[in-house]
């Protein structure tokens, strides 16, 4: 059903139009002055400026893979993230770990680790089904390329976005 | 099957979670829960080995009828006889039904003993599921699921045992995940009569181990990986390639031999992993040889054969098809009269019968290259052709191949179309082939037939194409198409009917399944009979 919606009575000084347009200047001038003097700062100068400091802990950027404090791949080639990743943006190629590494214990890790960065949604269930916490969403998140293929991160420049974590994973530990 | 003097099959009556039913004597427990569709958790039980009990897994609780002072069964209220109920419980794949038997599957004892038998099987369980085979097929796992608990209480160190040990020549051992239920000890000794496994070491060090004489290397080797309940048997050829929840399984049957053991392909992405045996009591019970489930690998090679060749060629680009076609039409035409087919007994019913067509518009020669090697007195054949009987009946396998060679050799014969063979395997020389004024082949990979080809079409292997093959035994059975051939290649029915078209004009036929029908309009054996009522597990057909 419609109905009338009743305009506001203007006053003779709000139909005049002017003496907002000086309230807004005067507005204006005020943050102008502010800006003089370096009182306020309201536009930061990105790419030179970035804001990375203030992003919070749980901040979802691009996928990387990490090594534990050993250097050892913390991925096993399990392939639960390719399983779960919704836009089937990872593709996994397992290998054995030849029996004359240091880790011949861990037997499998990825051969290839792809990522397409097109597809990927940063959706982060990858992190969260890894069982050897080797996959996490870091805080980088200006991923570009100038063609298709550099867009797909493999396994060197995941590690490389990665680095190192630390303790959670013990099992393939020498004592254990 | 019954014959007058086998006596009849004694029914003994069963109580199974309060319902009564019926089965035949000598059915073990466990057989008869399944039937009646509880299904109870076991490992070391399988149903074409002996019952050693040893994982405790398909405990139940069981009753015997009550009985008064004068042995006679006490009957209930309902008029069927009461239970007295065992008051532990008992495993019940070693155990037969017996008249008046009681089973509860599913009682708070039962599911217990399951949840503390899970507990013990998983102590020394390595946590290795990301990186086992096994993962997604492991009954650990599932059971795990169903009875166990998701916390360990067990807070002391694990056992260690060997891992990653090759047993032999296709099969690795990670001991830490075997839970010792034998099945493949007792399939080697009693399937494959090759008892080369046994268990070593006493108490928590029990392992699995072969004789130290000997390896694993009979040729039923795998069959242990596909019956182990674990990840502890792997087969070292897929092991580690693929996730087997990524996999695509596709039943279709074992070329190999004339057995034609029903298979399960998995693949991936267009890629075959891994071939496993497909239950089918007709012809192949649950087993296969591992001969013939690793002859896959030639699917995948680089050196297939992906568009059609034409010699001399045209210009700087490939023919098309419909070239191809109408030079090879061409070129048997040409030699009309004079035109000798040699066919392949690798091809379906439907190929042969369109063979056999195009023999007879030519009035041509045809025969198969005859295949032969040492049957193993199991599953493979000494025919490895595993189609001979499919041409047999559609009279393609003539014997004629003599007088093919002969023709060939005294220049009777000027133009030979070979389908899927290689004509130097059987007599005749590249020389013979380079004499002739035109051979046609079709193949899906490069030998030294193809090389003489003056037309060379890329047609599909036997993963690749749907259609039928009837095995030694006279069942017929379904090939399945389970990746897509590479390159422009075709189904080589489809070749064949476009030659038959060139030749002799239209023939109506679109599907492989028409031509199905069209065979089964013409053959005795097959009438009543298409494609889809084959089914999965195939039909017994009686041979002429």
């Amino acid at each position: 059903m419609a109905y009338v919606v009743q305009r506001p009575e203007l006053t003779f000084k709000e139909k005049a139009y002017l003496p907002s347009i000086l309230n807004g200047l005067k507005i204006t001038f005020g943050h102008f002055k502010k800006m003089i003097k370096g009182e306020t700062k309201v536009t930061m100068q990105y790419p030179e400026e970035k804001w990375d400091s203030q992003l919070p802990e749980h901040y979802r950027g691009a996928p990387t893979l990490v090594k534990d404090e050993h250097d050892r791949e913390r991925c096993v080639a399990c392939q639960m993230c390719e399983f779960i990743c919704p836009p089937r943006a990872i593709t996994i190629k397992p290998e054995e770990i030849p029996s004359d590494n240091k880790f011949a214990k861990v037997e499998k890790r990825p051969r290839e680790f792809e990522i397409d960065m097109i597809r990927c949604i940063y959706c982060g269930m990858c992190e969260e089904v890894c069982p050897e916490q080797a996959i996490y969403l870091r805080k980088d998140y200006a991923i570009n390329g100038l063609t298709r293929a550099e867009m797909v991160h493999n396994k060197a420049k995941l590690y490389e976005l990665g680095g190192v974590f630390a303790g959670l994973v013990h099992k393939w530990n020498p004592e254990k | 099957m019954s014959t007058e003097t086998a006596a009849p099959v004694q029914m003994v009556n069963v109580q199974i979670d309060g319902v009564w039913l019926q089965f035949p004597k000598g059915t073990r427990v466990i057989e008869a829960c399944r039937q009646a569709q509880k299904l109870i958790p076991h490992y070391c039980y399988h149903p074409k080995l002996s019952s050693p009990g040893n994982c405790r897994m398909c405990l139940v609780e069981m009753g015997m009828p009550k009985m008064t002072p004068d042995r006679n069964p006490v009957v209930g209220a309902d008029g069927k006889p009461e239970i007295a109920w065992i008051p532990r419980a008992q495993i019940s794949c070693a155990q037969d039904v017996s008249e008046g038997m009681g089973v509860r599957t599913n009682s708070p004892m039962v599911q217990e003993c399951r949840k503390g038998v899970m507990e013990f099987l998983l102590i020394n369980h390595p946590l290795d599921c990301p990186i086992c085979d096994q993962a997604g097929e492991c009954k650990l796992q599932e059971f795990s699921v169903e009875h166990g608990t998701a916390e360990s209480r067990f807070l002391e160190r694990k056992v260690k045992k060997p891992k990653s040990v090759e047993l032999g020549p296709r099969v690795t051992l990670d001991a830490e995940r075997c839970i010792l239920c034998t099945r493949c000890i007792r399939f080697m000794k009693e399937v494959a009569n090759d008892d080369v496994l046994g268990i070593v070491d006493r108490g928590t060090f029990n392992s699995i181990s072969t004789h130290p004489d000997r390896i694993l290397d009979h040729n039923y080797s795998l069959n242990t990986v596909d019956i182990c309940p674990v990840g502890a048997l792997t087969s070292s050829d897929f092991r580690f390639k693929m996730r087997v929840w990524f996999l695509k399984e596709s039943a279709t049957i074992d070329t190999n031999c004339g057995t034609g053991s029903n298979i399960t392909v998995g693949s991936r992405e267009n890629v075959i992993y891994r071939i496993t045996p497909r239950d089918n009591e007709a012809v192949n019970g649950c087993w296969m040889p591992d001969s013939h489930r690793l002859n896959f690998k030639y699917v995948g090679s680089p050196e297939r054969l992906k568009e059609p060749v034409i010699r001399p060629q045209l210009g700087e680009e490939g023919p098309t098809w419909q070239q191809a076609i109408n030079l090879a039409v061409e070129a048997i035409k040409r030699n009309a009269g004079r035109v000798a087919i040699v066919a392949s007994g690798r091809s379906t019913n439907e190929e042969l019968f369109l063979v056999k067509r195009l023999a007879t518009a030519l009035g041509a020669k045809v025969d198969i290259l005859p295949r032969s090697g040492v049957a193993d007195g199991m599953l493979i054949a000494a025919d490895r052709n595993p189609n001979t009987s499919g041409a047999k009946l559609l009279g393609v396998a003539t014997g004629q191949f003599g007088e093919i060679v002969a023709g060939v050799k005294d220049g009777s014969i000027t133009a030979l179309i070979a389908l899927g063979e290689d004509a130097t395997k059987a007599g005749l020389s590249e020389e013979d082939l380079a004499k002739l004024d035109a051979v046609v082949a079709t193949d899906i990979l490069p030998n030294k037939t193809t090389a003489k080809a003056d037309v060379l079409l890329p047609v599909s292997a036997p993963f690749e194409k749907r259609g039928s093959m009837i095995n030694l035994k006279g069942r017929l059975q379904r090939l399945n198409r389970v990746v897509t051939a590479p390159g422009s290649a075709r189904d080589d029915w489809e070749v064949l009917r476009d030659l038959i078209l060139g030749i002799t004009g239209s023939n109506g036929l679109h599907s492989v399944e028409e031509v199905f029908k069209a065979m089964a309009a013409e053959t005795p054996a097959l009438a009543g009979l298409t494609l889809s009522r084959i089914g999965d597990l195939g039909v017994d057909i009686s041979l002429p």
